[in-house]
């Protein structure tokens, strides 16, 4: 009975068996598709062609470098070169202008700005923000409220060198003295100081806040970097304190916070990452984001 | 019974003999694959291309290979590369592509294959070791949009040294060229590394040029696995200097 539905099913498929036998089942010998098996031939040739022509097969002391003579690393090479060559005339043009005069060409302007934006969207959004609006600790650069200058050059001096960065010798190193931590201040001295500060910029202070006290500890130790009436100064890189905008928060809580911790921001140095156009282009895309001076 | 194939002892009628033992077709399968791989790995041993001759390469200090391996104890390979290929999209975001030699003394490599988040094969330097530590502790408090989880006990946890010494010796036994003396030194270099101004600093730079030591964790006398995260992750991609190296000579 079973050979009898076995030949039937043969005659229908019109081929043979594997010739196979288990139990009385057979296994017909079904063709594979042609489109399947032409495509596994040409790829069968494609392999043996790419041997020939690419680096390939390992032999003794070396491997076989292909007719082609391709190699990924010229390739690359060959490519950021083409880069090079496609930007080369603008790049040179933003080399050897003044960052003032990229700034009046608008030519120059433009092409600064879209490098600009691209390189500070790789390296710098993670710290200042995608729209350089900056967070706690991390300045806001699009107002004009600078904590070490505002102008082309002064710009131009952060990026090369950084802020507190020490693997640069000529980065901006001035720092805030921890005043709780080092024992210079009291505890009381430090909140009729932080009251006092909060103050200068009219916001509320604590009831009965011995304001005499702050003013008086303000002048001693904090006036001679953040000026008599809390102005700043950039030369130092002491923020305003007299104003709305806040590096920290203006909380008499992290204000206290940073009259007893001190210390300062870091920022790295991009001379040794970027080179010299990149950092002139991001110089004037920051002072044309609203705030330079 | 018809059988049109011809019942000659054919090579197909040899073949039977794997096709009736699965033993034999698992040896067989074996053998197949070994020859493959072998002929793949073999040669990268000994051809001398494999790895360019670089100046600047050390073994890792012993804090920033404890670093290394809460990095791979937390998977942050499963969303992170560290290997920057000779592409030119690549080169221009990362900077200069990756060098066999910038891993040959990492058992196993983090070259990783998946990029949630940015290559880290250079991310060195990058960044300040505050910018880490809110990034690790809460990613979005530092990047809004990121989807990167955050690690806030990894500082919490205090460093555990106690088997940095031996995990040394392993990868001495491996090649990588940990001296007797900079393994019995583990601990300590350790915690100089990770302390500004420690009387030790001379004598821990001699042995690892170059490497940074300061008060990482912004915490004196607490060397938390933050610390020596961020002492990993601010060496990678620093080791080589690329003002030096010259391209040309190491095409292949
Ligand atoms: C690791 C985080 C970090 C990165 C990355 C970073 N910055 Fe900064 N940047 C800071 C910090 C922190 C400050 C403030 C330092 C301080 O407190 O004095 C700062 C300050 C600045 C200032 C000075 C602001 C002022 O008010 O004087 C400029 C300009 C600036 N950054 C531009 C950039 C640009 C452009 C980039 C990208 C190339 C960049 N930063 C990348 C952290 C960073
Ligand atoms: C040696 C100079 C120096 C002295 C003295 C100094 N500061 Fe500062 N101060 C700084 C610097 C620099 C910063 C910016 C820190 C940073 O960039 O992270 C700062 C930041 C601050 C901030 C944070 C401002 C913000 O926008 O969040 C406050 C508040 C402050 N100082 C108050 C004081 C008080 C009060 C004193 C005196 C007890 C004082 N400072 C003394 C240099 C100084
Ligand atoms: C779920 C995936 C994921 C995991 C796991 C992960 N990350 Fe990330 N990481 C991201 C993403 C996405 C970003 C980009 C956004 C950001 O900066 O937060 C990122 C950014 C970073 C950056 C900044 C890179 C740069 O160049 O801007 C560092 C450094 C980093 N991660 C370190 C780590 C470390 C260390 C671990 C393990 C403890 C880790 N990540 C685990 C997804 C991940």
């Amino acid at each position: 009975m079973q050979d009898h539905s076995d030949k039937k099913a043969n005659e229908k498929a019109g081929y043979g068996t594997t010739g196979h036998e288990w139990d009385g089942i057979q296994e017909l010998n079904t063709p594979l598709p042609r489109w399947w098996l032409w495509t596994w031939y040409a790829s069968i040739i494609w392999a043996f062609c790419y041997w020939i022509a690419y680096p390939a097969i390992p032999m003794v002391s070396s491997f076989t470098k292909g007719v082609l003579g391709w190699s990924s690393r010229e390739a690359v090479i060959a490519d950021v070169q083409g880069l090079q060559t496609l930007r080369g005339p603008m790049t040179a043009k933003i080399e050897a202008a003044s960052l003032a005069d990229i700034e009046k060409t608008p030519e120059l302007l433009s092409f600064a700005r879209a490098q600009g934006a691209a390189a500070f969207a790789v390296n710098c959004s993670p710290c200042h923000g995608a729209g350089a609006q900056g967070s706690k600790g991390y300045p806001n650069l699009n107002d004009d409220d600078w904590l070490w200058g505002g102008s082309l050059d002064t710009i131009h001096t952060t990026l090369q060198h950084g802020i507190r960065w020490d693997a640069d010798k000529d980065t901006r190193s001035s720092m805030m003295p921890a005043f709780g931590k080092d024992g210079t201040l009291k505890a009381n001295e430090i909140s009729a100081t932080a009251d006092y500060v909060r103050s200068l910029s009219g916001l509320p202070t604590d009831k009965g806040a011995d304001l005499a006290l702050g003013q008086s500890v303000f002048a001693a130790n904090c006036a001679a970097c953040h000026g008599d009436n809390g102005e700043g100064n950039q030369d130092v890189g002491a923020p305003k304190l007299n104003d709305k905008v806040w590096l920290y928060g203006s909380d008499k809580a992290l204000i206290m916070e940073r009259i007893t911790l001190g210390g300062g921001g870091v920022m790295p140095a991009w001379s040794t990452r970027l080179d010299v156009p990149t950092i002139k282009s991001l110089a004037v895309y920051v002072h044309t984001l609203g705030g330079g001076q | 019974m018809t059988h049109p194939i011809s019942h000659s002892p054919s090579l197909w009628q040899r073949h039977q003999i794997f096709e009736k033992n699965s033993i034999i077709l698992v040896i067989g399968i074996l053998i197949a694959i070994s020859i493959g791989g072998l002929v793949e790995v073999l040669p990268l041993f000994y051809l001398k291309s494999t790895i360019e001759q670089v100046d600047g390469i050390r073994p890792l200090t012993p804090l920033e290979l404890t670093g290394r391996n809460i990095y791979v104890r937390e998977g942050c390979y499963n969303c992170h590369s560290q290997m920057i290929r000779p592409l030119r999209d690549e080169v221009e975001r990362y900077g200069h592509y990756s060098l066999a030699a910038e891993s040959m003394y990492d058992h196993p490599f983090q070259w990783g294959s998946k990029r949630t988040g940015p290559d880290l094969a250079r991310v060195g330097g990058k960044y300040s070791d505050d910018w880490h530590r809110d990034h690790l502790r809460n990613p979005r408090s530092v990047v809004p949009a990121s989807i990167m989880p955050g690690y806030p006990w990894l500082e919490q946890n205090l460093v555990d040294l106690s088997h940095v010494s031996d995990d040394m010796a392993v990868l001495a036994a491996e090649g990588v060229p940990y001296s007797p003396e900079m393994i019995k030194a583990a601990i300590s270099d350790a915690k100089t590394q990770g302390s500004a101004d420690d009387a030790s600093t001379a004598t821990f730079a001699k042995r690892y040029p170059k490497a940074i030591s300061r008060d990482l964790g912004g915490n004196v006398g607490r060397l938390t696995e933050a610390d020596a995260l961020i002492a990993y992750l601010q060496l990678l991609g620093t080791q080589v200097d690329f003002k030096l190296y010259d391209d040309k000579a190491n095409i292949r």
